[in-house]
């Protein structure tokens, strides 16, 4: 009898699919530079959909653990000498010792206050590392080595460090698919809808907050030490808020809540990043008009304009939208 | 020469008022946030780039139009303010239905947009804006010099600041006002037009930030991300006096700007980050804030 897979067999198949596309991009010509740098962005704005989506906490400070991150692991590996995978358990442990303290602070207030709390301390943090020496201030850390992979696999030609970043931002995103899948991904859900009702019922909501934000800071940690690794140089602008306001971005475009959002976000805002300056110059020619060749140096400009954009029209998402065109079409109720 | 606490007194007063000009700037600000924030329930943070545009068109009224500081001082937060009126009227009114943290993304997206064209337009070095012939020069109080400029910065701010709490806390406008901050729907039942007074709420408030931007032209260097860093301070210091007083925004606003100054004096270093050391400190013994009521 043949029959289809099975329900539970079902996701497992389509992840399998998922990174055999994903392990083909670079064959077909796609730049692993660029696809290595989606990937950290596509695990920092999934680390952070993870608090804003599904504990429904807004955090303008993840750039501190970002940024932190990228330093320490750019520390260990070029003048501690470490390897690539202490360098980025380094990375992330800081990273999570700072998600411990700005949580525990940020979590003594609500909503809005949260998200003032946070950035707050994410600029004290940034104007730490600007005066520290160890960040080499404007000039940030160059040079970073990438060393061999537990002794054994160069990581210097870029298509094998693709792989293993793959492979990492691959279990990481698993670990965020259970974190959601979990009795606790529940507790979450019922802080980020009612958090009065969760405590009626005997959650010790402060609790699940603070733990949902180590993670999510944890998470963002391991993506900051990856680029790292990646780029070879750790600066200022990892750590700056304009970094917390990029990653929001990303999770709005692609959709708050979802689990392939933060995947699509990464990818049109970071090739937006790398695209904007050829497509001011083919405005410039279309319209005549020779400010749009200067795009490419104001791209925050732009991404306020998408920002606005979003927030007025567009707050599902691309995959929001889509998820709710294909419940329309096949007759479900649209929530 | 006097020395005080092991710093010379000239020092420690030149500081102290440098301080003071901060806080100025600092009370003018949050105290636009609060009261834009106790009607909308919206944390404006535009406002850092609103400040800017104040400061911005200040310096294009001397470049290009020929217009001094005292036109531009009422202009360009009278310019402002219709911008913001405009705003409200035109984006953040469609979202006061939702979660109000739409509100925060909007005004975010609004300050990267103004500041990126600004930017454009301008480039980013710092532009010399002189100050006024009639407030040029200093006095010499005997014990420190005191430029007369910055005391007239503090000297404005204060009397604005005072004039708005007076409005809002002892006339009538002002009870309509607190009346449409308690519950709008009741206040609206009452035949008051609150949806107007929100626009004019926002207006006044930002309009406030251009004033602040104005005053500050003449004693910082005018560019387009002068705003950037500035905002976040002044979020701190509305954490730290929270939000439920005006009197509490004024005073906690000069406070910190005085805390600022003297760290400066006593450990430079720390002068950057020491507004936020209080702001974690606030929330480890007082989280609602100084003046904040419970949330």
């Amino acid at each position: 009898m043949v029959s289809s897979p099975s329900p539970a067999l079902l996701p497992a198949l389509r992840i399998v699919l998922a990174l055999a596309l994903a392990a083909a991009l670079p064959l077909a010509g796609a730049y692993p530079v660029f696809l290595m740098d989606v990937l950290c962005f596509a695990l920092f704005a999934a680390a952070f959909n993870l608090l804003l989506g599904y504990t429904g906490l807004l955090s303008f400070g993840h750039a501190a653990f970002f940024g932190g991150a990228a330093y320490a692991c750019g520390v260990a590996l070029r003048d501690w000498g470490w390897p690539p995978e202490a360098g980025l358990a380094f990375g992330v442990a800081c990273a999570a010792a700072l998600g411990t303290l700005v949580g525990a602070l940020g979590i003594r207030r609500k909503g809005i206050y949260f998200a003032m709390i946070t950035l707050a301390l994410a600029q004290m943090v940034y104007f730490v590392f600007l005066q520290a020496p160890f960040t080499h201030g404007e000039d940030g850390l160059q040079e970073i080595p990438r060393g061999r992979l537990f002794g054994l696999l160069s990581l210097a030609n870029d298509l094998t460090l693709y792989y293993v970043v793959l492979a990492i931002v691959g279990a990481a995103w698993l670990f965020i698919g259970r974190i959601v899948d979990s009795p606790f991904g529940q507790v979450m859900l019922a802080i980020r809808d009612n958090e009065a009702r969760a405590i009626s019922l005997g959650y010790a909501t402060d609790r699940g907050k603070l733990l949902a934000f180590v993670l999510s800071a944890s998470l963002a940690g391991l993506a900051g030490a990856l680029k790292t690794l990646v780029l070879g140089f750790a600066s200022l602008s990892d750590a700056h808020w304009t970094m917390s306001g990029l990653v929001i971005l990303m999770v709005l475009v692609g959709g708050v809540g979802t689990r392939l959002g933060p995947l699509v976000g990464a990818l049109v805002v970071v090739g937006l990043e790398h695209k904007i300056g050829e497509i001011g110059a083919v405005l410039a020619n279309f319209t005549g008009i020779s400010w749009f060749s200067g795009l490419g140096e104001a791209v925050t400009m732009v991404t306020g304009l998408i920002f606005i954009v979003c927030v007025m029209a567009f707050r599902r998402g691309i995959v929001g939208e889509c998820m709710d065109w294909w419940r329309r079409r096949r007759g479900g109720l649209a929530v | 020469m006097i020395v005080l606490l092991g710093k010379p007194l000239p020092v420690l007063m030149a500081q102290l008022l440098l301080g003071l000009v901060n806080g100025s700037f600092y009370a003018l600000l949050s105290l636009g946030l609060a009261v834009i924030f106790g009607l909308l329930n919206v944390i404006n943070f535009a406002h850092g780039a609103l400040y800017m545009m104040g400061a911005m068109l200040a310096w294009i009224g001397a470049e290009s139009l020929g217009l001094g500081y005292w036109p531009m001082l009422v202009l360009a937060p009278l310019a402002v303010g219709a911008f913001g009126m405009l705003f409200e009227r035109l984006l953040l009114r469609r979202l006061y239905g939702l979660d109000h943290l739409y509100g925060l993304l909007l005004t975010f997206g609004a300050t990267l947009l103004i500041q990126g064209l600004f930017r454009s337009f301008f480039g980013v070095s710092g532009q010399p804006y002189p100050v006024p012939e009639l407030l040029r020069g200093s006095a010499n109080l005997g014990f420190m010099v005191l430029p007369i400029y910055r005391a007239w910065v503090v000297g404005v701010s204060l009397l604005v600041c005072l004039l708005t709490w007076f409005v809002i806390e002892r006339t009538s406008l002002g009870a309509r006002l607190r009346a449409g901050t308690e519950n709008a729907a009741l206040t609206q039942a009452f035949g008051i037009n609150v949806p107007l007074m929100i626009t004019l709420t926002y207006g006044f408030g930002v309009a406030l930030a251009a004033l602040a931007g104005v005053l500050a032209a003449p004693v910082l260097q005018v560019q387009p991300l002068m705003g950037s860093d500035l905002i976040i301070v002044v979020f701190a210091v509305v954490v730290i006096g929270g939000m439920g007083s005006i009197a509490g925004a004024i005073f906690t606003g000069l406070m910190l700007g005085v805390v600022e100054g003297l760290t400066r004096v006593f450990y430079p270093q720390g002068s950057s980050t020491v507004v936020f050391v209080v702001m974690a400190i606030v929330l480890l013994v007082r989280p609602a804030g100084l003046f904040g009521r419970e949330a």
